[in-house]
């Protein structure tokens, strides 16, 4: 048994389609800055460093090296991490195996990606098998619509079931001034009247069916750090701190052609045994608020059956009964999603600083429930269907 | 130079150009007498775990399921004909990282389980109208006439 760990602190970039003011390492310095003046501690405080990105997205590899001016890393520990689209929960846990190991007292973790440097869709078909997978592979368009079409033909779920998850996560997007897409014309209108607005709309252009435009996370800019301390010095740190119940991933399989497109397996096994390991039963009930890394709109519908939330097939009622809304049961994404600002190695990161922000009650305008958050969810994608899952609370855990 | 001066700088990126690097990945057993049966004999295999049962394509060394060893006795033939598990009609244009030219859109990329597979094939179909190429359709492997030991010998599956 480890110790207990604890979030304290959390920094992040505002997330913009184009930083050409700020090169890599400047980017990594804006959040890890930020991060230490939220939890009041200087580099020194610090005892390693994880960080991670997808390498191939900007070129240049072992971002643990040269980026040790803007990360902090000079003469510290430090590790990279990098298991695509979940580099960010994987940073986070490797930041708290540190930490509850007993080895490490104060451990930053970092997630920062430039999509604006390179072509997206080109860069993620280089993460998959050369031989079998990138002669024919859509990136992660086509990786993603396929999921969907399988779902709807399933379930009889509609593009404006779909559409009802993206016009969730823009309307939140409006309350985090860190979004990338802030989709002003939104405010006010009702979401079943946006729904008919994007569905029916001729500019939102078809990607690969049934994607739309409006169903893609933006390629997106930024960074994101979070510090974790171990019990002792958590609570001398933070007024509140966020700590960790229980944490998981799972990765199941060598081709995509292996992958069941039924079930979002592995997503299902992490949050089966996050929940088991912190005791949570009955989860729609238990968890308070979600930051789910959801990078296209149907991801809202199926993966939130397959974490239990609900049984298969039912997404799209628990959508638009309004429960995943601000206001509702499970308030999911209030910071806007992936779906709102997506530079992917932070991507998963800034999931788990969202969700310690709602517990520790600093979540500003996003803030639900009045601060009143016991337990919220975080959860990481990879873009081989792999699921990374962090539940955080407000109690130390048992 | 005042300071107003340096807060205009002109902000700069220096483009990688028409840089290249070549790989010359390694198939490995396995792979490489699927990609030799579909180059020399117009045929497609898979591998069966004697643990699980299951039937692989393409063949592999290991089970993942069962952490065990396959050999190259376990593979058995599998059909030319299958369904669509899932499929998209791609429509948005992006440069294909292995060639560097612009990948042909529309197209419609599919898995294919093949009659006798567990797993898929994912490749192209020969259609991209949207009334025939649905999930649970039946399609067929059609071959290049010049092959070279590559996924790419198969052309595309035609919707049956």
């Amino acid at each position: 048994m480890g110790k207990r760990v604890a979030i304290v602190g959390y920094g992040q970039t505002y997330q913009r389609s184009s930083r050409k003011d700020v090169n890599g390492v400047e980017l990594i310095n804006e959040a890890v800055v930020t991060a230490l003046a939220d939890a009041e501690l200087t580099i020194r405080d610090i005892d390693a460093i994880v960080i991670g990105n997808m390498d191939h997205f900007e070129g240049i590899n072992y971002v643990d090296m040269w980026s040790a001016e803007g990360s902090g890393a000079v003469m510290k520990p430090v590790i990279k991490v990098c298991t695509g689209g979940t580099t960010g929960t994987t940073v986070a846990m490797c930041a708290y195996y540190h930490v509850a190991s007993g080895m490490f007292n104060k451990v930053l973790a970092i997630g920062w990606e430039k999509n604006s440097e390179s072509d997206t869709t080109g860069a993620i078909i280089t993460a998959f098998h050369p031989v079998w997978e990138r002669p024919t592979l859509g990136g992660a368009v086509a990786g993603l619509a396929i999921e969907a079409s399988k779902y709807m033909h399933n379930y009889g779920a509609t593009e404006r079931d779909g559409a009802r998850v993206a016009v969730r996560e823009r309307l939140h997007a409006l309350n985090n001034p860190y979004a990338h897409l802030h989709q002003e014309w939104m405010k006010g209108i009702p979401p079943e009247k946006l729904v008919d607005l994007i569905v029916g709309s001729e500019q939102n252009a078809m990607l690969a069916y049934p994607l739309r435009m409006s169903d893609m996370c933006p390629r997106t800019d930024g960074a994101a750090a979070v510090i974790f301390a171990a019990e002792g010095s958590a609570e001398k740190i933070a007024p509140v701190p966020a700590w960790v119940h229980a944490t998981a991933n799972r990765h199941n399989f060598v081709y995509a052609g292996d992958v069941d497109m039924d079930r979002n397996t592995t997503i299902a096994e992490a949050s089966k045994a996050v929940f088991k390991k912190a005791g949570v039963k009955e989860p729609l009930k238990e968890i308070d608020v979600c930051e789910l890394y959801l990078p296209y709109s149907y991801a809202g519908l199926k993966w939130i059956e397959d974490i239990g939330f609900c049984a298969y097939g039912e997404g799209p009622r628990l959508l638009w009964d309004g429960v995943t809304d601000m206001d509702g049961e499970l308030p999911i994404n209030p910071s806007g999603g992936v779906m709102s600002s997506n530079a992917i190695g932070a991507t998963a990161l800034i999931r788990v600083g969202e969700a310690a922000l709602q517990v520790m009650g600093k979540a500003g305008p996003r803030q639900v429930k009045g601060g009143n958050v016991n337990l919220a969810l975080a959860t990481g994608f990879g873009g081989c269907y792999w699921g990374d899952v962090m539940l955080l609370g407000k109690k130390k855990p048992a | 130079m005042n300071d107003k001066k340096r807060e205009d700088v002109e902000l700069l990126s220096i483009s990688s150009g028409e840089a290249s690097q070549p790989f010359d990945w390694s198939v490995g057993k396995h792979g490489s007498y699927f990609l030799q049966q579909l180059r020399d004999n117009k045929k497609i295999v898979g591998i069966k775990c004697p643990g699980c049962q299951r039937v692989y394509v393409p063949p592999r060394p290991v089970c993942g399921h069962c952490f065990k060893g396959l050999t190259l006795d376990d593979i058995i033939p599998v059909s030319d004909e299958g369904t669509i598990y899932v499929c998209t009609i791609v429509q948005f244009g992006f440069v294909d990282p292995s060639t560097g030219i612009q990948r042909p859109v529309p197209y419609t990329w599919a898995f294919v389980k093949l009659d006798g597979a567990d797993t898929c094939l994912t490749h192209f179909l020969d259609s991209t109208d949207a009334e025939k190429v649905k999930v649970g359709a039946r399609v067929k492997a059609v071959f290049e006439e010049k092959r070279t030991g590559n996924l790419m010998d198969i052309k595309h599956f035609a919707v049956l």
